[in-house]
């Protein structure tokens, strides 16, 4: 099953990586694509400058959402958890709407950096409220919580500093629109953490069966946590300090690959990395194509899958 | 000795459950650890097993503090069958008993021909070859213990620590287990297992440790430990010890 199943994704990933380049606005023909990537084609704008940096964000930002996801399901060993349940995605967020807001005319590539200051503030928190060795569903409501929390100080900032509410709003609502090749360009240092994140890919199978069967097996349980935990976050803040907060894919790629692939990390973590591009690309592609010329953001289509899927699952959770 | 504790105390937060224990476990031998619930037993286990940190004292593996030798190389040497375990999601009985071999392969966990033919051979052994490509959340309890104690024995180590091994299983599947416990030991592995069935513990095993509220209160053969006073002490039982008629081991009749 595993093995058929990443040649599916693999064709289903580049099918929808032409569709994002062919559809939108204006349809462009499959053949007019490649002339498109030329300088003085017809297209050239439409394909090159807008739809190619785009779709590649997309599909980098889901598949990295969906591996921060996987790290983090896979160390706390709950289908409930990930960056933006446990309120790290917000912590980013609001740290960057502080940061725009009131510094409006500081430099945009730092970004990254203030908005991974956020989300290991949040992970601290989260750390200090529910301690090591609370129970799956308090870190859970705890988490929810918490993002409500940094949600409502977000709205309340940009009640006081109205200048910058477009901007921010926009961005808030996990959003590729606008995004190209300078955006592009800020996210790729961050997708050094991936080789790590595979790399972790035994031990967090040992985990997965108890920190006692783990620590016998040769795995510093702590050490492993802890590791996987700072990659999980470093990829959620690099993405939502690109995108904005897209919900619900960090929850639902992972889980849905489990479904798909089984639970081995060697072939779960490629495997969820590829189900979250396809998520985001679908995502953007139905946010261009279903009212143009507007767009919705792609992270209201994923929280339109994601939420009802969150609480599918928060109810089957005993 | 190769296994042993030195004035070890450990407990959870800051409590000792386990006080000061002086302990060798005797190499070669299927050691049962009995008490009444809560005397820790586990707790003890735990710590020879490097789960639980000592809060005093030390637990030596071959004269060194066990705290200070590698983890993997550890795992080669040691290895913990625990009380309960979770239930893992989208995993297959094969590759659950296959994760026994990770203290020898490689980063990418690897199997090579020579792993392969000890899962087998594991699986053969604790009788769940046909339960092979199942997902191990899809078992019945029993089978599950059957599964987690093949990754335990595909770790292939010297010394075997078992927490309650014959949890959840029937009462054929609890013989077998002592069989193969005995097997195993006479292919040289030592075994050290908590147990509450004290009969079965002095009829399979050459030596008992008995606790009590922390502390080691005897131990020894079964004929010399499993005593009408030690019963009375210990677990609070008016009991007689006769002998049991097949195996010849003491047997205790509860009165």
């Amino acid at each position: 099953m595993a093995t058929r199943s990443l040649p599916i994704l693999l064709l289903t990933l580049l099918g929808l990586l032409l569709a994002n380049l062919m559809f939108g606005a204006v349809s462009i023909p499959f053949k007019q694509i490649l002339d498109g990537l030329q300088i003085g084609s017809e297209h050239y704008f439409t394909v090159h400058e807008y739809r190619l940096p785009r779709t590649i964000l997309a599909m980098l930002v889901g598949a990295m959402m969906a591996l921060a996801g996987a790290l983090v399901q896979g160390v706390i060993r709950n289908p409930l958890a990930s960056p933006d349940v446990l309120g790290v995605s917000h912590g980013a967020g609001l740290a960057a709407v502080f940061y725009m807001s009131f510094f409006p005319n500081a430099d945009i590539s730092w970004l990254p950096a203030v908005a991974l200051v956020g989300s290991l503030m949040a992970a601290l928190m989260l750390w200090w409220l529910c301690g090591q060795h609370s129970s799956t569903i308090k870190m859970a409501i705890t988490g929810v919580a918490l993002a409500a929390l940094y949600a409502s100080c977000i709205d309340f900032l940009m009640l006081v500093k109205p200048l910058e509410i477009n901007n921010a709003l926009l961005w808030l609502t996990g959003s590729l629109w606008g995004r190209g090749w300078n955006q592009l360009s800020m996210l790729l240092p961050w997708l050094l953490l991936m080789p790590f994140a595979l790399w972790l890919a035994k031990p967090l199978n040992l985990i997965h069966l108890g920190d006692d069967s783990a620590i016998s097996l040769g795995i510093k349980a702590n050490k492993l946590r802890l590791a996987s935990l700072a990659i999980a976050v470093g990829l959620t803040a690099s993405c939502v300090a690109i995108c904005g907060p897209i919900g619900f894919l960090g929850l639902v790629a992972p889980h849905l690959t489990r479904k798909l692939v089984g639970g081995r990390h060697q072939i779960l973590l490629p495997s969820t990395m590829l189900v979250g591009a396809i998520l985001l690309l679908l995502a953007d592609l139905a946010a261009r194509t279903i009212d143009p010329p507007i767009e919705l953001p792609a992270g209201i289509m994923t929280a339109i899958i994601g939420a009802p899927y969150f609480l599918w699952l928060l109810l089957r959770t005993k | 000795m190769s296994l042993s504790t030195h004035n070890l105390s450990v407990g959870y937060h800051d409590k000792a459950i386990v006080k000061q224990v002086d302990l060798s476990i005797p190499e070669g031998k299927i050691i049962a650890l009995l008490g009444p619930n809560g005397c820790g037993k586990s707790t003890l286990l735990k710590a020879m097993a490097r789960i639980l940190s000592p809060m005093e004292g030390q637990v030596h593996w071959q004269g060194k503090n066990l705290h200070g030798i590698s983890s993997k190389k550890l795992a080669q040497q040691l290895a913990l069958l625990p009380q309960t375990q979770p239930i893992p999601e989208g995993i297959k009985v094969k590759d659950l008993v296959a994760y026994g071999r990770s203290p020898y392969t490689g980063f990418w966990g690897r199997i090579n021909r020579d792993d392969q033919v000890i899962i087998d051979n594991v699986m053969t052994e604790t009788g769940i070859i046909e339960l092979a490509d199942q997902l191990v959340s899809e078992l019945s309890g029993g089978q599950r213990q059957r599964v987690w104690l093949a990754m335990t024995l595909a770790q292939d180590t010297p010394y075997l620590l078992l927490d309650e091994p014959t949890t959840y299983m029937d009462l054929s599947h609890q013989v077998e287990l002592m069989h193969l416990l005995r097997k195993l030991n006479l292919q040289g592995k030592t075994i050290v297992t908590v147990l509450h069935d004290i009969n079965q513990a002095a009829r399979y095993c050459d030596y008992l440790i008995v606790m009590k509220q922390g502390e080691i209160v005897t131990q020894g053969m079964p004929e010399s430990v499993l005593t009408e006073t030690m019963l009375k002490d210990v677990f609070s039982l008016n009991a007689q010890i006769h002998q049991d008629p097949i195996a010849q081991t003491p047997m205790c009749v509860v009165e």
